[in-house]
């Protein structure tokens, strides 16, 4: 049952523990803020800030070689950064988990960041990356769950797109 | 632009002089000569050899350190591709693993494309780059005296450490590794963590 009082991020970061995510890559989102505030309070994880998101799919193929799982968030403008590292993912059949933050799609303000957040999906699908994608509030926990089943589970590399919907608009009138 | 002075040390006996005192460490490559280099001293199944992922191998033995503390990491790569990853000294300088030192063998050349001079021809310097962020300890060595010395940062001394070598431009035989990289993984795997072949 998803308890209905922690937000997505809680049950998201909730997930990612039951899954035995160790290292938490990523260059930061804001929609990631409140997971990644989570991940900093367990002393059981380690917190890796990235310059650039291709480091983390290299972090976290040394993380499995070393056997800890990882997952790696980052914003959609990220997934442009990622593209020739997944080659070693890829090669190794290393197991993924990335978890992307939507710009660029829904109510976007910002035109630069259309172009990378509209060729998000074929971008990593022409990788053979698998996208999954939760438009709801309800729908990230239970798509972060079967993305991690299929990274560690099935080794393959797995995004979850979380809608731009859910993250909300940039509110550029603050 | 004038280049610095040329290095004079030779790659394959650097390499070969340092994994000779490597004991049970981890060795993680970078694509290219320092994958051959580390191949012509000889293979073994804590080696794992990057053919690809350029800018990639520092963040790898970055993510294998923090997996495994109580195990010496080594990333051997070469100049073009650590300047393409310069990033990932800062990632490194905010997790400070004592376990984890990069070795750059710079022969100032893309060696793989034609011996193209890279950016530490024209003198940037890769050791003050690792120093400015956040390695504990980091050198450049011209000279067979020097490398002795630093064997010790290398595999000992508490790091991060990064060593850059100076050597000789000049092509080697290729010596192939293994290139297989799903067979690459498995064998790491099941040498340090008695892995399955599972994923």
């Amino acid at each position: 049952m998803i308890d209905t009082n922690i937000t997505w991020s809680g049950h998201v970061f909730n997930i990612l523990r039951e899954a035995g995510v160790k290292q938490i890559a990523y260059v930061p989102d804001a929609g990631h803020t409140d997971l990644i505030n989570l991940s900093i309070k367990d002393n059981d994880l380690i917190q890796v800030p990235l310059t650039t998101e291709e480091e983390g799919v290299a972090v976290l193929a040394g993380a499995w070689l070393g056997g800890q799982k990882g997952v790696l968030l980052m914003q959609s403008s990220g997934v442009g950064n990622v593209i020739n590292m997944l080659s070693v993912a890829d090669e190794c059949r290393f197991p993924l988990l990335m978890i992307v933050t939507m710009r660029g799609e829904w109510g976007e303000f910002n035109p630069w960041q259309v172009p990378m957040g509209q060729a998000t999906e074929k971008v990593l699908e022409a990788m053979k990356v698998i996208v999954l994608r939760a438009y709801t509030p309800f729908d990230v926990a239970e798509t972060v769950q079967a993305a991690a089943k299929l990274a560690f589970g099935a080794g393959r590399k797995v995004a979850v797109l979380i809608s731009q919907k859910i993250i909300g608009q940039k509110d550029w009138q603050k | 632009m004038a280049g610095r002075s040329e290095g004079t040390l030779d790659r394959r006996e650097v390499v070969a002089h340092i994994l000779k005192a490597r004991g049970t460490s981890l060795l993680v490559t970078g694509l290219g000569a320092p994958t051959w280099d580390a191949a012509a001293a000889g293979d073994n199944p804590n080696n794992f050899y990057l053919w690809g992922g350029m800018g990639g191998a520092v963040s790898v033995g970055l993510g294998l350190a923090l997996a495994q503390p109580d195990r010496r990491v080594l990333v051997l790569t070469g100049d073009g591709e650590m300047l393409m990853g310069l990033g990932s000294l800062a990632t490194v300088g905010i997790q400070k693993p004592k376990n984890l030192a990069v070795c750059v063998i710079d022969n100032q050349r893309y060696g793989e494309t034609g011996m193209q001079e890279t950016a530490t021809f024209f003198g940037v310097d890769l050791s003050a780059i690792a120093q400015g962020a956040g390695f504990l300890n980091a050198l450049t060595i011209r000279d067979q005296d020097d490398l002795a010395l630093a064997i010790r940062d290398i595999f000992v001394t508490p790091g991060p450490v990064f060593v850059a070598v100076k050597v000789k431009p000049m092509d080697y035989p290729m010596v192939l590794p293994e290139k297989d990289g799903l067979e690459l993984k498995h064998r790491f795997r099941a040498q340090i963590l008695g892995a399955r072949k599972e994923i």
